[in-house]
């Protein structure tokens, strides 16, 4: 692997160590960081308070008056080691169908409120502008590449339940676009985002600085937990989920609006075996095998 | 039993010691903002460190209390009145049935606290009762206090402790409007030039009023940023990262312009470069700055932040005993 040896070390403040995989954003940074969340969940250490794995990188936050924090650092290199020694790359996971509306009035509505000392480009949407920055014809083919591959949750957070995803594409492949200039006020909830190279689904209204594509028609995050997929939990996403865009028109989106209102709507979703290496090899012919085990449910 | 909301105050919220454990998830740990002066509250009036107490910012509630209760106001300096008559912050005071609380112009500091004998009762969410206004859970359904509200206050408690009718001078909390912060460098502190890690800690900034629960933003002269070439999918600008987590304390200077340090409701995770971050010892001393404030960074090691920490826990066993 093209990865650094080690990761970084270092500390944020007495609370909380940092450990940063790689720089740069790569399937390769996202899996070792969750396979070190995940053997270091398993050592069950005391003083460990919240293991946070992120894109490229960890954050550990601890109580130093229960785990020293030399020893904390000793513990997380030895699971580093662990990981970077093991053949095991395969993720027990599921993939999951997110319905969007794309280029919907809500998000463009609220875009049009942030343009001038928000945007790089005023004129035109959110979408317009991607499509330009990632020399693609127009909207319609920047929202073709969005949702034809699928897309890896890499991280959780920011603000509750909102996941990052990463897209299952070569490298080359990968669309970039930048955040806005400065963060808007205001975000629709549920407004699929992008920023770099990660998009993103707003779990609430708020604050945001990606650019604004779309909205997805079901929740995310349900405090109520109303739902059955949040019977256990009010967070749908995890980290190392997989998730499937599927366009969706104004009637697909009011339809699942109703379903949600009524209690019935759930998530298509199986399970999935997601295997790093495979992955790498032949993306394309991956995806296809992932997006299969989502037909018939 | 109950208190009923007549003003509800600018942003009054319920708060407690916080809750950990769901940062992975982007729920903040949020808490009273100044854990030490909400202790204090609780302390006064018999309750532990665990119960929820309301945090008020500038401009406090009108309320009515349903039974007779036991309370006490610590934090920022401010009037205090019962049915019109002066009372005593940092003191135990107890209200009779229909008694009216409300308050006076604050002195100094932004937040102040109402702790009452059995702590405010709202119901657990993920093992607190501390506000997220955001995910809309925890305290009063999700917000703030509202006028109408009925405020619940829990059934006594024994606390198993001496009764304590007054902090003493020396152990309350001091406002200043000038102070340092120690913080210990790290995270991303290697992208900082060398002129513009000595900016950092050489320089005066001021707190800004862009400051709340999330995080307080500084004015100052700025930092520089080494050049670089910026890593795969990170974003163009110096101080952009590929998006991580973010240590609460941390502070991070979008633009190279003006650092903001994260406080207890803050977002959990971002992609702006974290360049230190306030040790532990120091949160509530940030949470006390009104806007203004001068502040210097000043670094510590981590010894010396264990060290700090130490000896604030040594201080709250002696409250605490």
């Amino acid at each position: 692997m093209k990865q650094q040896t080690t990761a970084r070390y270092t500390w944020g403040g007495d609370e909380f160590l940092f450990v940063e995989i790689a720089e740069g954003m790569s399937l390769e940074a996202n899996f070792i960081s969750n396979s070190i969340a995940n053997a270091l969940e398993a050592r069950g250490l005391s003083g460990i308070v919240d293991i946070c794995p992120a894109n490229a990188s960890l954050l550990v936050r601890f109580d130093p008056d229960v785990l020293d924090w030399q020893e904390l650092e000793r513990t997380v290199r030895g699971c580093e080691s662990e990981v970077r020694a093991s053949n095991e790359q395969v993720l027990q996971t599921r993939i999951i169908e997110i319905p969007v509306w794309y280029n919907d009035p809500y998000t463009n509505e609220t875009g049009a409120r942030f343009r001038e000392g928000y945007h790089q480009r005023p004129e035109g949407n959110d979408l317009d502008y991607a499509a330009e920055v990632n020399g693609l014809a127009d909207a319609e083919e920047f929202i073709k590449r969005h949702h034809e591959s699928p897309w890896l949750v890499s991280m959780v957070g920011f603000v509750a339940g909102l996941p990052f995803l990463y897209q299952l594409v070569d490298r080359d492949q990968q669309l970039e676009v930048p955040k806005y200039l400065s963060p808007r006020t205001d975000t629709p909830p549920l407004t699929v985002g992008y920023g770099g190279c990660f998009s993103c689904i707003y779990s609430v209204r708020g604050a945001g600085g990606y650019q604004m594509f779309g909205v997805a028609a079901a929740p995310i995050f349900d405090p109520s937990q109303a739902l059955e997929d949040f019977s256990d939990f009010m967070i749908f996403f995890k980290p190392g989920d997989i998730v499937k865009f599927t366009p969706i028109d104004e009637i697909g989106y009011g339809r699942i609006r109703a379903e949600v209102d009524a209690g019935t709507f759930r998530y298509r979703q199986a399970p999935v075996v997601f295997d790093l290496k495979a992955a790498l090899a032949d993306t394309e012919g991956y995806n296809a095998s992932l997006l299969e085990a989502l037909n018939g449910v | 039993m109950a208190f009923n909301i007549l003003e509800p105050g600018l942003s009054t919220t319920v708060q407690d010691q916080g809750r950990i454990g769901y940062y992975r998830f982007g729920i903040p740990q949020g808490g009273s903002m100044d854990q030490y002066a909400a202790t204090l509250a609780n302390r006064l009036v018999g309750n532990t460190v665990a119960e929820a107490v309301l945090e008020c910012t500038y401009i406090g509630p009108k309320l009515v209390t349903e039974a007779d209760a036991v309370i006490a106001v610590t934090g920022a300096p401010v009037d205090i009145y019962v049915n019109g008559e002066s009372v005593p912050e940092y003191e135990r005071v107890t209200l009779k049935a229909g008694d009216e609380l409300k308050f006076g112009v604050i002195k100094g500091g932004t937040k102040y606290f109402i702790a009452v004998h059995g702590g405010i009762d709202v119901p657990e969410v993920l093992g607190s009762r501390s506000t997220y206004p955001i995910g809309a859970i925890g305290g009063m359904e999700g917000r703030a206090i509202a006028v109408g509200d009925r405020v619940p206050v829990g059934a006594s408690i024994d606390n198993g402790l001496a009764e304590l009718s007054a902090i003493a001078e020396v152990d309350r909390p001091v406002y200043s409007k000038d102070v340092n912060v120690r913080v210990m460098l790290g995270l991303y502190d290697h992208n900082l030039s060398a002129n513009g890690l000595d900016s950092l800690l050489n320089s005066e900034w001021v707190l800004t009023p862009v400051a709340d629960r999330m995080g307080l933003r500084y004015s100052g002269p700025g930092v520089e940023w080494k050049d670089r070439k910026q890593p795969f999918g990170a974003g163009q600008d110096p101080s952009n990262i590929v998006d991580a987590g973010y240590a609460v304390g941390s502070i991070q200077i979008p633009g190279g312009t003006q650092p903001i340090i994260l406080h207890r409701d803050a977002v959990s995770g971002g992609g702006y470069a974290m360049v230190a971050t306030v040790i532990s010892a120091d949160m509530d001393l940030v949470a006390r700055c009104s806007p203004g404030t001068k502040t210097r960074f000043v670094a510590v090691t981590m010894e010396q932040a264990l060290e700090a920490r130490q000896k604030n826990a040594a201080r709250a066993a002696r409250i605490w005993s």
